[in-house]
This record gives structure tokens, C-alpha cells and sequence, in this order.
């Protein structure tokens, strides 16, 4: 890869004024960001690091909201957050394998939006709330299509707030070689309704199943998606799945979802 | 260029590295430590993984400046003089390798398995091991030496083995 200038400030307001650079690059833990640099697919001038900054580390309960630091690695959350909240600890332990888990961030993959990745699923699914240096994003806002965020430039995902539910689970067919989400689905149910998102299926990335959602508010069961699909235009095709299988597994997992959270 | 201070298997050690330097990299070319293997470089085979500060990781997916006062180890810090850690041992004794280019990896990864889980089912160490490609495709002695190394009896035949026959 090219070379590059690095920095690893401690604290939000140092890392704040080093990305105003126009060429600078924030580095979460780096598992996508290394390899697309590897290919010089990125060429940033300056690389900021932030995983040394204690306030952007750990998992934090308050009341109903966990709230998770931007630079905290997965298997941190899989672990930590296994107590509180078990279908989203229970997502961040399918990310990857667990070397990847040990230095993949939170904020790193919301702010990357992936189109298979696992995270957009939990952020979208809970209504989550993205808190960034500047301001409070609500996760309907955040996701913007594929590898899109309303991340302006140089702003940093410092923490995100997650709303617990009464009960979740994430169902993954997972690409057999990368371990991403061929097709994910996260429910969650509170009292006011069911949430149900997907991710790795549509090309527009992670999305809310709405009719899904009425279904499973008025009866909370894997019946009650009966007869409930997708429609497979704006599918993703590739050569590991057609856009009319990627809708057919939209419906299987969100049933074996729902299955898993009961 | 970026000064770094770490400790490697229990040695300090200083270096100066660019920016764009890898962990692995500072490892093997740096340090002339060429235990670790690089694979395929592109995160995905698990022959690089060293522990950076007890965490297992991909040394060729963490740039050199990151693990500045970190302590990492790598399979040259497993045995103890001559005497082969019991992970290695079992390796040896139920012929956990055939090339030998991933053995490394797998047994850093190992490694991390038995300090969080010291008595692993096969099936959690056939999961565990999702990041590591042996492509002499020799992973049923691979999960036979873990089942050892962790005191456990060790079938004839593991359960995947049988189904495949």
C-alpha cells in the first residue's frame, strides 16, 4: 500500500481536529479498511486511529438503553453485553471469526455500511441512535445505501444508543467464505411493536421489513409471517445468490429469527 | 517514520517503523521473527494471528504503530526453552499438521480457545477455528490435537470424520 502518515490521539476533540484534513482517514479497528487499502482502493494521506480513546471504549447500561463506545470491538460486545441485551451480544459474536472480533469496531462497521454487514442490522432493527461529536442520529436517517451514511466529513461515531428489547435475535445465512450476511435478520420485539431488519439482501442495504413488523406486533410468531414476501427488484444478484433467492432467504430468516427469540 | 515501544514474547523491544508498516511486517522483517506466516494477506486464512495483549488478531490486518506499548506474543513465545507448550506437544503427537504453514496460527488460536473455554467441544473448536485455513485441508487432526491439549479423551475417529466416510 501507499504510504501514509498515522496518529493516534486520546481523546474526541484531538481526533476531531486531525481528520478536518481533507485526505485524513479515521481507522476504527481497521479489519475492511486494511485489506481495501492493501488493493489501493484507499489512499488516505493521514490516518487516524481511533482506538486509543477510553471515552469511545466499553458497553454502558442506563435504565433501557445500552449504550456501546463507537471503537468498541465486537467480541467486547458479544461478551459485555451478553448480561443486558443477548440478541444484539449474540449478533457481535457472528461478525467475522474471532480474530476479527478481537479488532473490528462497532462505529467502524455503521460508518462503513456494508451492504452484507451484520451491525447496520442491530443499529437499524432497535431504533438504535448513532451519537456522534456533533450530534444524535437516529438510525432511520444514518443508513443512506449502500457504503452511505449521513456521516458528514471528519465526524466520528463516538457511542451508539441501543434500545433493549424485550426479546431479539439475529438469523444469518452467512456467506460461506467471508462469514458475511448473504441475507441477516434482526427482530426485536418491545412494547410498543416489533422491529425487523435486513441486511446483505437489498442493494440499497440494511432495510425495515414493515409488513413483517405489523404481522409480528399483532401475534408474535413464525405463523404469522405466513404467506408474508419480499419482492425480489432491487435484490442483490451476485454468483452467490440470484435476487429471487435473496428474497425467499428474507422470509426464512426472519422466521427462524423469530423462532430464536421465543 | 513512527517509534514504537512493545513487548514481544516478554522482551521489550523498540523499532521504528512508517506508517503503513504491519504487525507482521515489524514481526518477521524487523525482528527477524518468521514464526508468524503470512498466508494470504488478505485477512482471511489466519496464519499471521499473535496475541496483542491476550487478544488473538490477524498480524497482517494491524498496522505496527497500533500495538505501540502493547504486549504481543507469537509462536516463538509458546515453548518454555526445549519444552514444547502442551499445545504444541499434542500437535505433535496426534500429527496436528502436514505442511505445517498454518500450524502457527492454528495453535495461537488454540491457544486463545482454551484460556476462554479450556474444555471445548469439537464443535466449538471446528467454530473457533473459522479463521483458520489449513489448505492440506488436514483439520480433523487439527481438532484432535486441541481436544488433547485441552486433557480431554481424544475419539478415534472425530464426529465430522465419521460422517464423512
Amino acid at each position: 500500500m501507499y504510504d501514509f502518515n498515522v496518529a493516534r490521539p486520546g481523546s474526541i476533540d484531538e481526533a476531531v481536529k486531525l481528520l478536518s484534513d481533507e485526505d485524513a482517514q479515521a481507522l476504527g479497528g481497521g479489519q475492511t479498511l486494511i485489506p481495501t487499502m492493501k488493493q489501493r482502493l484507499a489512499a488516505p494521506e493521514l490516518l487516524v486511529s481511533l482506538t486509543n480513546i477510553p471515552e469511545m471504549q466499553g458497553v454502558c447500561r442506563d435504565g433501557d438503553t445500552l449504550s456501546i463506545g463507537g471503537a468498541t470491538p465486537h467480541a467486547v460486545v458479544a461478551r459485555d453485553a451478553a448480561a443486558h441485551f443477548p440478541g444484539l451480544a449474540a449478533l457481535a459474536g457472528q461478525i467475522g471469526d474471532p480474530a476479527v472480533r478481537n479488532r473490528g469496531t462497532l462505529g467502524g462497521s455503521l460508518a462503513n455500511n456494508d451492504p452484507s454487514a451484520c451491525y447496520p442490522a442491530a443499529a437499524l432493527g432497535t431504533g438504535a441512535t448513532i451519537v456522534t461529536n456533533t450530534r444524535r442520529i437516529a438510525s432511520e436517517d444514518f443508513f443512506q445505501g449502500m457504503f452511505d451514511t449521513a456521516l458528514d466529513e471528519g465526524e466520528i461515531i463516538v457511542s451508539v444508543d441501543f434500545p433493549i428489547a424485550e426479546v431479539s435475535a439475529y438469523a444469518k445465512f452467512a456467506q460461506p467464505a467471508s462469514r458475511f450476511a448473504l441475507v441477516g435478520a434482526f427482530v426485536a420485539r418491545y412494547a410498543d411493536g416489533v422491529r425487523v431488519a435486513i441486511t446483505g439482501a437489498s442493494e440499497t442495504g440494511v432495510f425495515r421489513w414493515t409488513e413483517a413488523e405489523e404481522a409480528l406486533s399483532q401475534d408474535f410468531s413464525h405463523e404469522a409471517l405466513d404467506g408474508l414476501s419480499v419482492d425480489s427488484d432491487g435484490m442483490i444478484g451476485d454468483i452467490h445468490g440470484a435476487p429471487t433467492y435473496r428474497a425467499h432467504l428474507v422470509s426464512v430468516m426472519t422466521r427462524r429469527a423469530v423462532a430464536a427469540a421465543i | 517514520m513512527e517509534s514504537l515501544s512493545l513487548t514481544v514474547n516478554g522482551k521489550p523491544v523498540s523499532a521504528e517503523v512508517e506508517g503503513r508498516t504491519l504487525l507482521v511486517q515489524l514481526l518477521r522483517e524487523t525482528l527477524g521473527m518468521t514464526g508468524t506466516h503470512v498466508g494470504c494477506d488478505t485477512s482471511q486464512c489466519g496464519a499471521c494471528l499473535v496475541h496483542v495483549n491476550g487478544d488473538v488478531v490477524k498480524a497482517c490486518t494491524m498496522f505496527a504503530f497500533e500495538a505501540d506499548g502493547a504486549e504481543v506474543t507469537t509462536i516463538e513465545g509458546m515453548a518454555d526453552g526445549d519444552d514444547l507448550h502442551p499445545i504444541q506437544e499434542a500437535f505433535r503427537t496426534h500429527h496436528g499438521l502436514q505442511c505445517g504453514f498454518c500450524t502457527p496460527g492454528m495453535i495461537m488460536s488454540a491457544a486463545a480457545l482454551l484460556k476462554e473455554n479450556p474444555k471445548p467441544t469439537e464443535a466449538e473448536i471446528r467454530h473457533h477455528l473459522e479463521g483458520n485455513i489449513c489448505r492440506c485441508t488436514g483439520y480433523h487432526n487439527i481438532v484432535r490435537a486441541i481436544l488433547a491439549a485441552s486433557g480431554q479423551p481424544v475419539p478415534e475417529r472425530t464426529a465430522t470424520a465419521t460422517a464423512d466416510a
